[in-house]
């Protein structure tokens, strides 16, 4: 039965993590988007805390996401700091084996808190993943990575604290494209892996966004997801690339629960403004009598509903175990760029309000640009919609 | 819970509206536009499959379903998907029969639903638009005014479907400022039907302009009688019809415009593995999946009678804007073979330009 009724588990769920986003988020929001790379210890202490109680879990499912969406709706750079096993999680999920699930998950919820990060961009190739320059050489037992990995969400943190980890994507065979990239688990203070540099960004700076350095650095040979042998399939044929895009599946729509959050936040920000000074936006009146402002808040509101629901969407067919690819990027694509225009939108129409630093609206508009940008930018999600419409492979619509 | 799954009864309809639309209206679709007719036979075939009738309760001779706007949705888009003149043509009755189902009188609906049981199609109708710039459904200027037993009716409607041959019409007046209904049954002396009108698109639905001169109606012939109707309902029931045939004409558009662009080869290469071109479709993709959701939550709001008038109207105005994106953007594709009428796709953006105007010419 088609149905959007929340059910009451998911209505606390989404009151207890507004509560979170307004008590905890809200008042260090400036403090830790103008103090960069400074860590936010309460935030990521009461987080944990709340996170291994249930009362802040993050997954991958639908209630996890309406948390999300209200977490972002707080501060998206402070969501990216809670710990957890993160998008390294997410990769071992997708293409773990069981032993490799309890080997590396089973105790990460215990203890001080802890990060995964997945490691897959490299200066020299961003979307074009297949392109990874990254190496996996078998050395005995061992593996023995080298590369420069940029842009690893949650990097720093991973890396560097005990118990976190790093999924490494590299290549065992150049020649094999696609068919010889592996990921690879990394242990947080692996010898040979080193944090190199945060980078300073346009939004979302409490996040750790960093590049890391794999230096001759061995781990076991157990610790690659997947099959280590190199399948050599037909040219537009992606078999060892599955597990990479099943991670994304998965994790697009939760980009796109944290799009729509910063969203909400903004399109909430000039709603309640325009309250205050008494302008009430009226539905159902002919377009032609509308203002412009009306107008413009009707689009920033359906364009938040739109990218929400196909976002619930997107989730709730994981959740049903049913192919999801093509609503994922769909979700994606729309959340992405529908909250970069709802924000920038918001930041015109409060004119000095939304341009000053005073409040945190200029802020949402910084921070929302990064969802149209992370898990593939709009383009490439255009890309994945086109080419499962059109049913054509990857060689088929470049 | 969340879902997007329609219930397995909800799945047997759409796949006979699909069957009927696809099997039937596709076949005659282009030849009704040409010459402004839809033949009997597929209009009854319709009706025989229960599309107005199906939600009218025993008591009033119907087979006493569940009346659903997300059934009345996942219909609408599958028959507009077909053709969106024959689509309102077949449901035009439930224009009338909706209004008096959901909120008339225990009189008004023994007298009239009953007419809509039968193994013929039925025509009623209803006229809300008026024929002037800023034209508001909450500030009509079609006046109604009681006098002693009747009640006076004085102005003038336009896009009024079926206005000819219904014996039925809901005419929507100002009483004292306030938009309400009124029943005027054909002959009714002072309603006169004007030409059929000629538009844009729509060209094989027959629309007219009527003028109510002094037309006396008893009083009862009221919708609701004394108490009155849901006005804002029904303006959102109809907002939520009309996003979802937007729906179907904008998939209609969308399919026949990715089939061209993989078959239509330039420099070499199919037209579709260029991303100006594969770019435009996903878009077209991404937005008709969007509105299609945002109609279902209107329609969800509707069938568990919470007040829906934002969720309405913001899928209204996406709908709007949407279909005439994707069916301007698939005469594009089809560059000068879009614009030639050998190809649907004109015809398209014709009835997509026309949804702005629609409101109340439809209702679920």
């Amino acid at each position: 039965m088609i149905d959007f009724e929340p059910t009451q588990e998911q209505k606390e769920a989404i009151n207890i993590a507004h509560e979170f986003a307004e008590e905890l988020f809200r008042p260090v929001s400036r403090y830790y988007d103008e103090h960069e790379h400074e860590s936010p210890g309460e935030l990521i202490d009461k987080t944990w805390g709340e996170r291994n109680k249930g009362t802040l879990a993050l997954g991958l499912d639908v209630t996890a996401c309406l948390r999300i969406e209200e977490l972002c709706w707080g501060d998206a750079g402070l969501f990216l700091c809670i710990p957890g096993p993160g998008l390294g999680g997410a990769a071992i999920f997708a293409s773990g084996t069981k032993e490799q699930l309890s080997r590396f998950l089973g105790h990460f919820n215990e203890g001080d808190p802890k990060w995964g990060a997945m490691a897959m961009t490299e200066p020299g190739c961003g979307s074009d993943t297949s392109a990874i320059t990254a190496t996996a050489t078998r050395d005995g037992a061992e593996w023995v990575l080298n590369g420069e990995k940029i842009f690893v969400t949650w990097g720093k943190r991973a890396a560097e604290n005990p118990g976190g980890l790093v999924v490494v994507w590299a290549t065992v065979d150049k020649s094999a494209g696609r068919a010889g990239m592996k990921s690879f688990v990394v242990p947080a203070g692996t010898q040979g892996m080193r944090m190199e540099k945060l980078e300073k960004k346009l939004g979302i700076r409490a996040s750790d966004t960093a590049t890391i350095i794999l230096d001759n650095c061995r781990i076991p040979f157990e610790n690659i997801l997947g099959s280590p042998e190199v399948k050599k399939v037909d040219k537009g044929q992606t078999k060892g690339f599955k597990g990479a895009m099943a991670t994304f599946d998965a994790t697009r729509p939760v980009v796109a629960a944290m799009a729509i959050g910063v969203g909400r936040a903004a399109l909430d920000f000039v709603k309640e403004t325009l309250e205050k000074e008494g302008i009430k936006i009226r539905y159902g009146v002919p377009r032609q009598k509308l203002t412009t402002l009306e107008r413009d808040i009707m689009e920033m509101e359906a364009n938040y509903k739109a990218a929400k629901l196909l976002t619930l969407r997107a989730l709730w067919m994981m959740s049903q175990f049913q192919p999801n690819n093509l609503e994922a990027s769909m979700a994606k694509a729309k959340a992405g760029l529908a909250v970069t225009k709802i924000t920038q939108k918001a930041v015109e129409i409060m004119g000095p309000l939304g341009y000053s630093r005073k409040y945190l609206l200029e802020k949402w508009m910084r921070d929302a640009k990064i969802n149209d940008i992370f898990e593939g930018t709009g383009q490439i999600n255009m890309l994945i919609v086109a080419r499962r419409i059109l049913d054509y492979s990857r060689d088929q619509l470049k | 819970m969340i879902s997007f799954s329609p219930t397995e009864e909800q799945q047997m309809i759409v796949s006979m509206a699909k069957q009927f639309a696809s099997n039937e209206i596709r076949k005659i679709y282009r030849e009704c536009d040409e010459n402004g007719t839809i033949p009997e036979g597929v209009i009854d075939t319709a009706w025989k499959m229960g599309l107005t009738s199906g939600s009218i309760p025993e008591a009033y001779g119907g087979p006493g379903g569940d009346r659903s706007a997300i059934t009345g949705s996942l219909i609408a888009e599958e028959l507009a998907w077909g053709d969106l003149s024959i689509t309102m043509h077949v449901l035009c009755p439930a224009l009338f029969a909706y209004p008096i189902l959901e909120m008339g009188t225990e009189t008004q609906r023994k007298k009239y639903l009953p007419l809509f049981c039968g193994e013929k199609y039925k025509a009623a109708t209803a006229a809300l638009i008026e024929p002037r710039f800023g034209f508001d459904p909450c500030s009509l200027s079609t006046a109604a005014r009681l006098d002693g037993n009747e009640y006076v009716l004085n102005g003038e409607k336009c896009y009024v479907p079926l206005a000819a041959e219904a014996d039925s019409l809901l005419v929507y007046a100002a009483e004292n400022g306030t938009s309400e209904a009124f029943v005027v049954e054909k002959g009714t002396r002072g309603l006169e039907v004007g030409e059929r009108e000629k538009n844009m698109g729509i060209k094989a639905l027959a629309t007219y302009e009527i003028t109510l001169k002094d037309c006396r109606i008893p009083r009862e012939n009221r919708l609701g009688g004394e108490k009155g109707y849901d006005f804002s309902r029904i303006m959102n029931c109809s907002r939520v019809a009309l996003s979802t045939m937007a729906v179907g004409v904008a998939k209609a558009a969308m399919e026949y415009s990715r089939d061209y662009a993989r078959e239509r080869v330039a420099f070499g290469q199919p037209v579709a593995s260029r991303q100006a071109v594969a770019f435009m479709l996903a878009e077209m993709a991404i937005e008709i999946d969007a509105t299609r959701l945002m109609a279902w939550e209107a329609a969800w709001r509707l069938d568990r009678k919470e007040e829906a008038t934002k969720e309405a109207v913001l899928a209204k105005e996406y709908a709007d804007d949407m279909v005439l994106m994707v069916t301007d953007r698939a005469v594009q594709i089809l560059g000068g073979h879009g614009y030639v009428r050998e190809h649907p796709v004109e015809l398209w953006l014709r009835n997509a330009r026309g949804f702005v105007t629609f409101d109340g010419m439809a209702i679920v």
